[in-house]
This record gives C-alpha cells, sequence and structure tokens, in this order.
C-alpha cells in the first residue's frame, strides 16, 4: 500500500560532488538589487509583477464602466476601449500570471523544494529578472508613446494589427508591443533554463524525481513547456515586426485598406494564428500546471493527509502538459481555417478533460477522510477547486467544435478563460501567498483580513463571471465597445451587466486589503517560527527562517521519503518531515 | 462551516440561477437546431459533473473538518478507484464529443443544391453578391478593388457580368433554400455572425471562407462583426431578412448586375489597370 513512500535509508546514495561555494554579495546593492540569490529575484519577480497587475486590474474596471453604463464617460473612446482590452490580456496572462508563477514562485520553491543551495546558474537568474523589467518597461512606454498603446487584442491578429484602422497599428504602440513580448521571452529563457536545470540537476541526495512535491512537478512540466511554446510567439512577434516596420509580407496578404491599395501581398493572416495558438494553448497550461501544484501541496498540509493517488497526479501533470501541444487549433474553430482539422482538434481536446479530471477527483478525494483545517490557504483552494470545475466545464462547450460555433467571439468564451484561467490560478496565488509568506518574513499574515479578502474575492469573482456566460449564450459578441441598439440584446442584459460591474469594483477593491495586510504584517504580523503550517516538504526545514543565502547553513538537507507523510499511522506526530528519517536513524554515508 | 454552507450555496444557486434566468439563446431561424441540441447535452453533463463534485466537497468540508484529536486517514492510492473514475468520465467525454462530431460534419457538407451567396467585408460595412441567372459568381481579387468596383469582380470574367452587387445595403435570402455563404474580406478579418442562424465563420483577406445553413423562418435579422476588425467594429452591423419566394423574387428585380454597375467603357479602364 505503501510503497510510494520508501522508509530504507539504503538509498541515499554518498556525495558524488563537493557542495559548491555561492557567489556572496559584498554590498547593499549586490544584496538587495543585483542580486543572485533565486529569493530575493524571486521577490523581485513577485513585486513587479503585481505591479504590473494592479495596472490590468485598474483597466478592467475601466471596462467595466464602458461595458455597464456605456455614453458616460468621455475619456473612454472606442480607441481607448480597445486599448485597455488589449493591455489587461496581455498583462494579465504573460507579464503577471506567468512572471509569477515561473518567475517568482519558481525561484522561491524550486531550489528550497529541492534541497538546492540556489539556482544552477545564479547569474543568469539575475539577467532573467532585469530583462522581464525591461520588458515591462517597454511595455508601459506604449501607454506615453504618440497613439498609445495597441488597441490590437491580446492576440493580436494581422493584418488589423498593424493597419491604421486599429490604435496603435501605424503608430509606436505595436512595435513597443511585439519589443516587449520579445524582449520577455528572451528574458523567460534565461530564467526557464534555471529552473529546469535545477530540477534536473541540482536536488539533494535521496530528492528522487518520484518524491518531488508536485509543487515543483508543476512549475518543472510548465517551464518546459514554456521553453518550447514562447519561441512560436517569439517567430510570430519576429515576423510581424518585420511586415509592420520593412513592409514584408509575411502575414500580409493583397488588400484594401479605405480605398486604397497597400503594397503588401501574398502573406497568410491564418499562418500567425497558428503560431500564435501555438504558443496561446500552451501557455493556459503553463500558468494551470504551477496552479495545479501548488493547490494539491495546500490541500494536502492542510488536510493533513497525503495527496491522493501521487503518481497519478504526476503523469497527469505530465500528460496534459504534452497533450496541451496538439490541442492549439481549438482556437480557430471558425478561423476559416480546413474545417477538417476541426474533428482532429476536439478530440484531442476532449481527451485532455481526462487527465485533467482526474486531478479534480485527486484533490477531493484527498479531502476524503481527511483532518482539515479551513485555514485560510485552504479556503483558497477549495475556491479554486470550484472555479476551475466550473471554468474546466465550460471548456468542453468551446472545445467540441460545433458546440464553440454560436458561442465563439460570444462573452461566453470571455466568462469561460476568465474562470478558469483568470479566477482559478489567481485564487490559488492568493492561497499559495498566505501559505508561504511565513516563510518569506517569518511572520504569519493576519487572519482577520485574509478571512474578509477570501470571502469577497470569491463571492465576488463568481458573481462576476458564472452569469456572463449566459450574456454570451444570448449572443452578446465580446469585444464591444459599446452593444448600442440591438434586436436580440434584451434590456435585462444591461442591467446584469451593471451588476457585474459592480460587483467587478468591489472585487478589485478588496485587493487592496490584502496588499495592506501584506505590508502590515511584515511588522505586525504574528511570528511564524520555522514550520507554522507543520508541513514535511524541505522549505520548512531549513535551520534559520526567513532562509539565507545559501538556505541550509553548513549542511545539506538529506531526503528520506515522499513529501506526503501526513498522518502516517504509528508515527509520533502527524506529519514526518522530508529529511527525517524516522523510524531509522539518520546513517548518512560521507 | 462557512464554507460548506457556501459551497452547497454556490451549486444551488447556480442551477436556480440556469433554470429561472431570462438569459437563452435567441430564437433559432435555421437548419441548426442540432447545434442547440449538442449545447443541451452538454449542458446536462456538465452540470450534473458540477454539481456532484462540489456538494461532494462541501460533504467532505462539513464531515471531515477539523475536531481536537481527529486524525486522518492513512491511504496514499487506490488503483481501482482511480481505473474507475477515468473510464466514467472516459465514457462521458465520448458522450459529448460523438454527437459533436456528427454535427460537424454535417455542418462541413455542404447539400448540392445550396445557393452561393458572398458576403465583402470591408471596414466597417458589408456588402453582397448574388450569381446572376448562370448561377455562378466571377471570380475576384482585391487588388481589383477600386471606387467603381468595390468588391473587387474581375470584369474579364463572364460569368461575373451578371452577378448581383448589394453595395453596403440589406441582404435578402428566400426561406427553406439551403445557401452556401462565401465569406470574403478585403482588408482585415471579420466575422458574419447572425445569432439566430447559430453559424459563423471569420472572413479572411485573401482566402474565401464559408458556412452553409437554410433559413427556416422569415424576419428580419441583425448582422455583427464577432471578429475584432478596429475601432469600428462594434459598430459593423447590417441586415438580413428572409423572405418568402415571391418577396425575395419581388426584392431580386430591383436589383443591378455587375454588368450595369459598371458600364462598357469602366470595364475597358478596368482591363488597363490589370495590364
Amino acid at each position: 500500500m505503501v510503497d510510494v513512500t520508501p522508509r530504507t535509508v539504503a538509498e541515499i546514495p554518498p556525495a558524488e560532488v563537493p557542495d559548491v561555494e555561492l557567489y556572496h554579495p559584498h554590498s547593499w546593492w549586490t544584496t538587495y538589487v543585483f542580486s543572485q540569490d533565486a529569493k530575493v529575484i524571486a521577490i523581485q519577480y513577485s513585486g513587479t509583477a503585481v505591479a504590473i497587475g494592479l495596472v490590468a486590474l485598474v483597466l478592467s474596471w475601466l471596462m467595466r464602466l464602458q461595458l455597464a453604463f456605456p455614453g458616460t464617460f468621455d475619456f473612454i473612446t472606442a480607441e481607448a476601449y480597445y486599448q485597455f482590452v488589449t493591455m489587461h490580456g496581455m498583462i494579465m496572462v504573460v507579464y503577471l500570471l506567468t512572471a509569477l508563477f515561473l518567475g517568482g514562485f519558481g525561484n522561491y520553491l524550486i531550489p528550497l523544494m529541492v534541497g538546492a543551495r540556489d539556482m544552477v546558474f545564479p547569474y543568469a537568474n539575475m539577467l532573467s529578472y532585469w530583462i522581464y523589467l525591461l520588458a515591462v518597461l517597454v511595455l508601459v512606454a506604449s501607454f506615453f508613446a504618440p497613439g498609445g498603446p495597441t488597441g490590437a487584442g491580446w492576440t493580436l491578429y494581422p493584418p488589423q494589427a498593424i493597419l491604421g484602422g486599429t490604435p496603435g497599428g501605424e503608430q509606436a504602440g505595436i512595435i513597443l508591443m511585439l519589443s516587449s513580448l520579445i524582449l520577455f521571452i528572451i528574458g523567460f529563457t534565461m530564467g526557464g533554463l534555471n529552473y529546469v536545470v535545477t530540477v534536473l540537476q541540482g536536488r539533494t541526495r535521496g530528492m528522487t524525481l518520484m518524491r518531488l512535491p508536485l509543487t515543483v512537478w508543476g512549475i518543472f512540466t510548465a517551464t518546459v513547456m514554456a521553453l518550447l511554446a514562447f519561441p512560436a510567439l517569439f517567430v510570430a512577434s519576429v515576423m510581424m515586426l518585420f511586415d509592420r516596420v520593412l513592409g514584408t509580407s509575411f502575414f500580409m496578404p493583397a488588400l484594401v485598406e479605405m480605398g486604397e491599395q497597400l503594397s503588401y501581398g501574398g502573406g497568410s493572416p491564418i499562418l500567425f494564428q497558428h503560431l500564435f495558438w501555438f504558443f496561446g494553448h500552451p501557455e493556459v497550461y503553463i500558468v494551470a500546471l504551477p496552479a495545479f501544484g501548488i493547490v494539491s501541496d495546500l490541500i494536502s498540509t492542510h488536510a493533513r493527509k497525503n495527496i491522493f493517488g501521487y503518481r497519478m497526479m504526476v503523469w497527469a501533470i505530465v500528460g496534459i502538459g504534452a497533450l496541451s501541444f496538439i490541442v492549439w487549433a481549438h482556437h480557430m474553430y471558425v478561423s476559416g481555417m480546413d474545417p477538417y482539422f476541426g474533428f482532429f482538434f476536439a478530440t484531442t481536446t476532449l481527451i485532455i478533460a481526462v487527465p485533467t479530471a482526474i486531478k479534480v477527483y485527486n484533490w477531493i478525494l484527498t479531502l476524503w477522510r481527511g483532518d482539515i483545517h479551513l485555514t485560510i490557504p485552504m479556503l483558497f483552494a477549495l475556491a479554486f477547486i470550484v472555479t476551475f470545475v466550473n471554468g474546466g466545464l465550460t471548456g468542453l462547450f468551446l472545445g467540441n467544435v460545433v458546440v464553440d460555433v454560436p458561442l465563439s467571439d460570444t462573452m461566453f468564451v470571455v466568462a469561460h478563460f476568465h474562470m478558469v484561467m483568470g479566477v482559478a490560478p489567481i485564487l490559488v496565488i492568493f492561497g499559495a501567498i498566505y501559505h508561504w509568506y511565513p516563510k518569506i518574513t517569518g511572520r504569519m499574515l493576519n487572519e482577520a483580513l485574509g478571512q474578509f479578502h477570501f470571502w469577497v474575492t470569491f463571492v465576488g469573482a463568481y458573481l462576476i463571471f458564472f452569469p456572463m456566460h449566459y450574456i454570451g449564450l444570448v449572443g452578446v459578441p465580446r469585444r464591444y465597445v459599446e452593444l448600442g441598439d440591438t434586436a436580440f440584446i434584451p434590456a435585462s442584459v444591461h442591467t446584469l451587466n451593471e451588476f457585474i460591474t459592480i460587483a467587478a469594483l468591489v472585487v478589485g477593491f478588496a485587493q487592496i486589503v490584502f496588499l495592506f495586510n501584506l505590508f502590515w504584517s511584515l511588522r505586525h504580523g504574528r511570528e511564524a517560527g520555522g514550520n507554522p503550517w507543520r508541513a514535511t516538504t524541505l522549505e520548512w526545514q531549513t535551520p534559520t527562517t526567513p532562509p539565507p543565502h545559501g538556505n541550509w547553513g553548513k549542511h545539506m538537507p538529506v531526503v528520506y521519503r515522499w513529501a506526503y507523510d501526513y498522518s502516517v499511522p504509528g508515527a509520533p506526530q502527524d506529519f514526518i518531515a522530508q529529511n527525517d528519517p524516522w523510524p531509522a536513524r539518520p546513517t548518512v554515508p560521507g | 462551516m462557512a464554507i460548506a454552507l457556501l459551497l452547497v450555496v454556490v451549486v444551488v444557486g447556480s442551477v436556480l440561477f440556469h433554470v429561472l434566468s431570462p438569459w437563452w439563446w435567441t430564437p433559432i431561424a435555421s437548419n441548426w437546431g442540432y447545434i442547440d441540441d449538442t449545447l443541451v447535452i452538454t449542458f446536462w453533463i456538465t452540470g450534473f459533473v458540477f454539481s456532484a463534485v462540489v456538494l461532494f466537497m462541501a460533504y467532505c468540508v462539513w464531515r471531515f473538518r477539523h475536531k481536537e484529536g481527529a486524525k486522518a486517514h492513512y491511504e496514499p492510492e487506490s488503483k481501482r478507484l482511480e481505473t474507475w473514475l477515468t473510464v466514467v468520465t472516459a465514457i462521458g467525454v465520448a458522450a459529448m464529443l460523438a454527437p459533436g462530431l456528427y454535427v460537424w460534419s454535417h455542418f462541413i457538407s455542404v447539400p448540392d443544391d445550396a445557393t452561393d451567396v458572398e458576403v465583402v467585408a470591408q471596414q466597417w460595412q458589408w456588402s453582397y453578391r448574388l450569381p446572376g441567372a448562370d448561377g455562378k459568381l466571377g471570380t475576384s481579387d482585391s487588388r481589383l478593388v477600386s471606387s467603381d468596383n468595390p468588391l473587387g469582380v474581375n470584369p474579364d470574367d463572364p460569368n461575373g457580368r451578371d452577378d448581383v452587387i448589394v453595395e453596403a445595403a440589406d441582404l435578402h435570402l428566400p426561406i427553406d433554400k439551403p445557401v452556401k455563404m462565401l465569406l470574403r474580406s478585403i482588408d482585415v478579418l471579420h466575422d458574419f455572425y447572425v445569432p439566430e442562424f447559430r453559424a459563423k465563420m471569420d472572413m479572411v483577406p485573401g482566402s474565401v471562407t464559408y458556412f452553409w445553413f437554410t433559413p427556416t423562418r422569415t424576419g428580419t435579422f441583425e448582422v455583427l462583426c464577432a471578429e475584432l476588425c478596429g475601432v469600428g467594429h462594434a459598430f459593423m452591423r447590417g441586415i438580413v431578412m428572409v423572405d418568402t419566394a415571391e418577396n425575395y423574387q419581388a426584392w431580386l428585380q430591383q436589383q443591378s448586375t455587375f454588368a450595369e454597375l459598371s458600364g462598357p467603357a469602366k470595364v475597358g479602364l478596368a482591363d488597363d489597370i490589370r495590364r
């Protein structure tokens, strides 16, 4: 029954190579700014991602205000609205979620959880952050450029993305957007190689791959995927930049703009869509897999029970990662591509539902007969399951080619992807921050503020996005600056839009409470100690909290068991840390 | 315990919202009732799964919440249970996919008796072209677009001479006659979308896309653009009127052909441009 938790110590191999010395900082600058410590880089990544994420949050408010009260706000022109749509989407998907999960959580947790002193290439890791920051600054610069940022939608479909009918198309907006993406991908590649090599190469003795916490499996698989998927976006961005700046025609067919024949010819707009979604669909799972991994560890720790079906969970993560590379064209059922693709991509898309469902079953089976502590991280984990299941199931509508036909490009799609890759992963991020904040700072986040934050965020977000599906079902298209007088749209849709906007404002403001809590608890939070959640994984076993540069002090941890020995029968307490040799005595070969 | 209660409220609330909400699809006006049926099947299966999962969670949270001295059960995995759940899920997925693919095969098989109707999109208006007496549309090319030939019809193609041109005006279609909508754009991506017809498809400059349907009730239907096409996207509207056969003929008689609109001299001019 318990063959996944080998107890013998004989498996611990002797150290094959000596421990290497790290580059230790010599000044304030190299400690806090140009730091090579993955934990500092993680905080830098997270801080930058959250800051730009707040910009995207404000943009979402402006969009919602326009949708609920069209014509009320003079500064929200059609141009401005499409710029908000575009920048909100791009920031949230790439600059917030990808950067926060991989650059933030990846950097902080991978070395600690696998028992390494740091990432294997600390200098490249530092460079990764600074290039990411540059990418964000270029993105922000487009807000101040003549003509403003691009308004092409986050999908940046040509030809409109580089033509005059779209905001920023003939000005700097689209150029800055594409340049920023190119920079982001360069920066990410440096970090991403680090995460992958550290997991493969930097694990401490005894930490076999099948003893890794699922958090590491999720981040690792997502990073491998990102390293394979982002090049498609890189290529597409470079080619579109050429089309826009040099007048090439990679994606531009012969066309007439506003009565004027343009000199483009021979390119294919559909080719761009294939490249974009070859990146774009794996991107969904690049965000989802770290969330899957993290939420597994939150549920297991706070239910005091091993994650159910660990091996199946690992294979599900890997399987979803692989399958997600052959489903991309389900974003293109009505793009005008060869309609026979529909059979293939609908089948692969629905097949991916099976490993995904297995993950959901195993989460809830972990709760079954557990000892559930309703801590804030656990509450967020439960809320994640609800929103993820909801959003995943509506994915079965959109993945099933013919059902997608009436729903595609409507608000149903907007509701679906916000539920499944907006709300669900962000709930995990919140849960994860409440969970690991004590390790990062040595103090607990305030519980009462956390309760308030959880209830408003979860209930509010559900009230925003669940009813929105039905607006799409009516047939209301997405990316409409205003609905105007449209015969098939009843007045009640406008009332519902007002309700959704109010809910969005409330949820947005609740995040201020969370931010306040982050800063307030730095000084005033309860002292956490090294392992406040009584968790098994290595990051909670560091000799000092917060862990210093190098993490482990003099002796590297040695791992004797998997990450999920909670409530083991006969054990002296309800968890056994991974580096605890119980019931044997520690006998570590040289 | 509030969270267990909330989970139950989420399920009950979502189901009640679905049943009671006034927001549902528009009354259908085409032959694609199959699509609606598949959608309803999907609602039933997914609704059941959602309710079951969340209610089970609510039960677990209530039943296994932490109590003093309680200890969790220790069971790393169960091959039997995991296999069983995988098989049941696969069957549920197949039950949705099979009708979906069956209907899709209909969706992409255009009947032989379908009449061609060309839709031409540009920022931000809709135009149409119908085959004339010969039943064939002439060839076209966006390189030929000019103020005299806004749809870029090839003046050298005899099939195009009698094509009916409807520029930036309403389209009429006869009821109960299958139509193949040939979709063309002369500038950026657009998408011809009439909610009541259920079918829609992007229009891509440089190629001709299509879908087919049969209008099943008369009436006036609004055309919207469903693919972001620039700042005028939300205002790119049009009208399709589904008529009885007589009304349709009466409308058709009032329309002009390509030859009537261009005249011999202008055709010659277009010839020069091509050379």
